[in-house]
């Protein structure tokens, strides 16, 4: 029942805030919303985690043989998790932004959250598909309607490639769909396949585009930053925090257990292509001027190293990959935080135009060192040990293309401080000059996320033990 | 044969009520009594608690998706006068006779969902054409309207004309006019023998011609002018219940003696599937007009539709009825809207959102499911298609297939032109008049049937196998 509290809470609630009128209407719903979503997840990880109480299952589509059933393993809880505590977050970040039609909004946020939850959870690969659109449509809307100005052509852009890739991959579920003995989209039908080397080989590319696409790996990573830049930056926390985990998450449970040998075959391929967007995407950080921009580079970084690591196929790696997805998602979204923090009091994102932030916001200024710390991955940070345990199973994988991918550390280490540098030191300039401290509500969720990576930087057991069943399930396929 | 005789009977029962009746809301109000007749007499036709029968001598044999598609194309036109009504009276000085050559097309789709013989097929495909052409004609004033319904009848003559060719072709090959193919063909020895040369070419011109009269390419050429020249509110007609009715005929007839063709009939359809997708998406594309782009967008549609051709199973019976559902509401939800506009070109739309927040949202939700987006009726439409295809087989199936998704990638871009200009473009959409309360509830009624069927397209399957 937990899988299905956590899609029909954010589901009915965001329906229900679209009839709120009013300049601030469903702000405080939307938050109240998600922060009973978080308290309903944290009781059903962390206290009812009987099986009985995490899978549901019932009929829905008989004729087509698709059932309703979701249930959650170690990576559904921790992406269930990370998505139910990120949403507050993001809400309590972002409540001094003013939306028109702010109803509206929030109704599409919670709709998002609803659908990225059954794409987490769904364990019948149609309404993984269905969960899977429906988290793609409302933030079609939503950075169509409160984006920047370029904002209808770049989430066109957007919307049509990830559309593309998703009907590929609907005709590579109707394909394994044909396969399976008693016709079922069920995930352990899935599973139990025997393709034979042909089909994987053709099959797999159905599906991996679609996920390449959503990470996004190079090179279908050119809709990115755009639409990053683009969106209200309240989506585009959910856009890179969470959806991008789609792909990934897609890849390890709906990829590598079906076509093992296809992934395998294409291993190499596929983490050299991972590798060049790592290098690629942080030279191009390098020389941003735009935080937002120079954020969306920094995150094609670092998903590219996650591909690598899922691809590399060894448990290390993808234990790696487990811990990343969630520390990933918190880092990101603090960082998105400080930007937005500063553009709705600055009114500018430009490297160029700021300066000497640190003297007239010095707590933005720590909390923004600890988040920079955390995107570089500095020991005792979160984000350390998933990149170390993701680079020791790339260095078992191959030893060369560990060492082209390390020079990403580098690069971004150069990215992420001159960032930092630009922003908070030197003299203040005129966008800075009347800079005040930042309102207790964006230093509260920041507070709240800075303890999360240092707590799990340093203790990041019980985050690798709740993964660690869907590691060995995956390992044992492969 | 209930739909056939009272879709004919309440048809002159129209014509004459013009007579009698004056106002024209009370035509309408006529017009929607005597659909529901129709509706609830059909019905009781499906479900067998009365229904009129005589001896037909095999020239008509009626089923169960027959009648259902009757069912459907009823309810379609039900919705239709419910909802565009009264811009049917507006466009000239005879309202009655519309309605009565609406009643006529419906009884040629009767005819054609049950036809069991060539001649009643070619029957049914004139009772549903010489109306249609008056139809597209009935603007009189209107220069554009004379011309198109001019071109329509010139080149619906000429399909007619192949087709009655090729029924010649066929009678002479097979010695017979039923639609199934001849059985006494096995040789001794168990081997099928080859359907001769005659009877292939006989096939062919038939198919070329319902090509025609679906609009597929490269036969489609009349379909832009037609629609865009005829009166938005018989396009819509004609683009949805004619359309569907269109294909239930293709599908019947075809069932059973593609076969025949052997492999010219996969290369011939696979060749037409593509071209029409082709041709149909990448010109809609580039339309500046609604309607226009809607015109191309139903040659696209079609060459979905065909895909059932190419499957001809039992999911592809179930697909073509789902699409027929799915795209007919979607597509006379979207005219009326269209008709209601000042300007129909996409700029015209802009900032409806606004203006008329139920309207954005009723045609947001049509073209979603035209689009074949989840959650609507149109995925499953589409779903059931590809589906059908990938369980027919065959090499070139999954190429079909993605080439299939492709293109309706590319009929995202142009489907949602129009939502971006309700509701992202800055603007303020006209209406030519007040929007009527019935209207709305209208609109919502559509809409909910496109989501729930979206949700639950086993409610619509079922109700067929109950």
């Amino acid at each position: 029942m937990v899988p299905v509290l956590l899609i029909l809470l954010p589901l009915i609630t965001g329906l229900v805030s679209f009839f709120m009128k009013g300049e601030n209407g469903g702000k405080a719903w939307a938050l109240a919303s998600s922060i009973l979503t978080l308290l309903v997840a944290l009781g059903g990880i962390f206290l009812y985690n009987q099986p009985a109480h995490l899978t549901y299952d019932t009929s829905w589509l008989t004729s087509v043989g698709s059932r309703f059933s979701v249930g959650m393993d170690g990576m559904g809880k921790m992406l269930c998790l990370l998505t139910a505590v990120s949403f507050p977050i993001i809400f309590l970040a972002t409540s001094k932004n003013n939306y028109k039609d702010s109803g509206s909004f929030y109704a599409l946020m919670l709709l998002t959250q609803a659908g990225l939850t059954g794409v987490f959870v769904a364990t019948d690969c149609l309404l993984f598909y269905f969960f899977w659109e429906l988290a793609l449509i409302p933030v079609y809307f939503l950075c169509s309607k409160w984006g920047g100005e370029k904002r209808i052509a770049v989430t066109f852009k957007f919307f049509i490639y990830t559309f593309i890739g998703s009907l590929l991959m609907l005709v590579g579920i109707l394909y394994l769909y044909f396969q399976t003995p008693a016709h079922s989209f069920a995930i352990k039908d899935f599973y139990a396949l025997q393709l034979s080397s042909e089909q994987q080989n053709c099959i797999f590319w159905l599906m991996f585009i679609a996920f390449a696409i959503k990470m996004p790996i190079f090179p279908f990573h050119t809709w990115q930053p755009d639409a990053y830049e683009q969106s209200p930056t309240a989506t585009t926390m959910v856009l890179s925090g969470i959806m991008v985990k789609m792909g990934i998450f897609a890849v390890v449970r709906w990829l590598v257990p079906i076509f093992p040998e296809a992934t395998k075959y294409y291993s190499h391929f596929i983490v050299v292509l991972s590798v060049i967007g790592m290098i690629y995407a942080s030279l191009i950080a390098i020389k941003q001027d735009d935080i937002k921009r120079l954020i969306a580079y920094s995150s094609i970084a670092h998903i590219g190293l996650m591909a690598a690591a899922i691809f590399a196929g060894n448990a290390i790696g993808l234990k790696g990959v487990m811990v990343q997805m969630f520390n990933h998602g918190i880092n990101v979204i603090g960082l998105w935080i400080v930007a937005n923090a500063i553009e709705q009091q600055l009114g500018t994102r430009k490297f160029s135009e700021l300066g000497g932030l640190a003297q007239k916001a010095p707590t933005l200024a720590i909390l923004l060192v600890i988040m920079a710390f955390a995107n570089i991955a500095l020991p005792l940070t979160n984000a350390f040990v998933g990149e170390f345990l993701m680079f020791n199973g790339l260095f078992q994988f191959n030893v060369y293309v560990t060492a082209v991918a390390g020079i990403s550390i580098i690069l971004g280490a150069v990215y992420t401080l001159n960032m930092v540098q630009k922003i908070f030191y030197g003299n203040t300039v005129i966008a800075t000059e009347n800079a005040k401290e930042i309102s207790g509500n964006v230093q509260l969720a920041l507070v709240v996320l800075t303890v999360m990576i240092i707590v799990l930087g340093v203790y990041p057991q019980p985050l690798i033990n709740l993964t660690n069943d869907t590691v060995k399930a995956i390992i044992s396929v492969h | 044969m209930n739909a056939i005789i009272l879709s004919a009977l309440l048809g002159v029962v129209m014509m004459f009520s013009g007579i009698v009746i004056k106002s024209k809301h009370a035509i309408v109000s006529t017009a929607l009594v005597c659909l529901v007749i129709l509706l609830l007499g059909n019905l009781c036709d499906t479900y067998g608690c009365f229904s009129i029968s005589m001896d037909l001598h095999e020239m008509l044999a009626f089923n169960k998706f027959g009648q259902f598609f009757n069912t459907i194309a009823i309810t379609a036109t039900l919705l239709y006068v419910l909802l565009s009504g009264k811009d049917i009276v507006k466009v000239g000085n005879y309202p009655a006779e519309y309605f009565a050559l609406i009643f006529f097309v419906l009884c040629g789709v009767s005819i054609l969902s049950a036809f069991n013989n060539l001649l009643m097929m070619f029957l049914g495909i004139e009772i549903l054409s010489i109306p249609l052409y008056i139809l597209t004609g009935s603007d009189k004033k209107n220069l554009k309207s004379n011309e198109a319904s001019l071109k329509y009848f010139l080149m619906g003559a000429f399909s007619t004309g192949l087709m009655l060719m090729g029924i010649a072709l066929l009678y002479g090959a097979t010695g017979s006019f039923g639609i199934e193919a001849p059985v006494a063909r096995q040789l001794s020895n168990g081997v099928q023998q080859r359907a001769p040369i005659l009877e292939v070419i006989g096939l062919i011109f038939v198919f070329v011609s319902l090509l025609f009269k679906v609009s597929a390419a490269p036969f489609h050429f009349w379909t832009p002018d037609v629609y865009d020249g005829a009166p938005s509110v018989f396009t819509s007609f004609m683009a949805t219940i004619v359309k569907a009715a269109g294909f239930i005929a293709f599908i019947h007839l075809f069932e059973g003696r593609a076969d025949e063709m052997e492999s010219i009939w996969k290369m011939l359809l696979v060749l037409t599937i593509v071209a029409t997708l082709l041709i149909g998406n990448v010109t809609a594309v580039f339309q500046q007009s609604v309607k226009r782009m809607l015109a191309y967008s139903s040659i696209a549609q079609a060459g979905f539709m065909l895909f059932a051709l190419y499957s001809r199973n039992d999911m592809a019976k179930e697909g073509i009825l789902l699409y027929a559902v799915a795209y007919s509401i979607a597509t006379v939800g979207i005219f009326a809207i269209l008709i209601k506009m000042k300007d129909y070109t996409f700029d015209g739309y802009n900032g409806l959102a606004k203006t008329q927040p139920l309207l954005a949202a009723a045609n947001t939700v049509f073209l979603l499911s035209l689009a074949g987006i989840p959650l609507t009726a149109g995925f499953f439409a589409k779903y059931w298609m590809l589906a059908s295809v990938m369980k027919a087989g065959g090499s070139s199936a999954i190429w079909l297939i993605v080439i299939a998704v492709i293109f309706a990638a590319v009929s995202v871009y142009y489907y949602f032109r129009v939502i971006q200009a309700m509701y992202f473009k800055e603007g303020n959409a006209e209406t030519t008049e007040e929007i009527s309360q019935g209207f709305k509830i209208g609109l919502l009624i559509m809409s909910a049937i496109i989501i729930i069927l979206g949700v639950f397209p086993d409610a619509l399957l079922q109700w067929f196998y109950f």
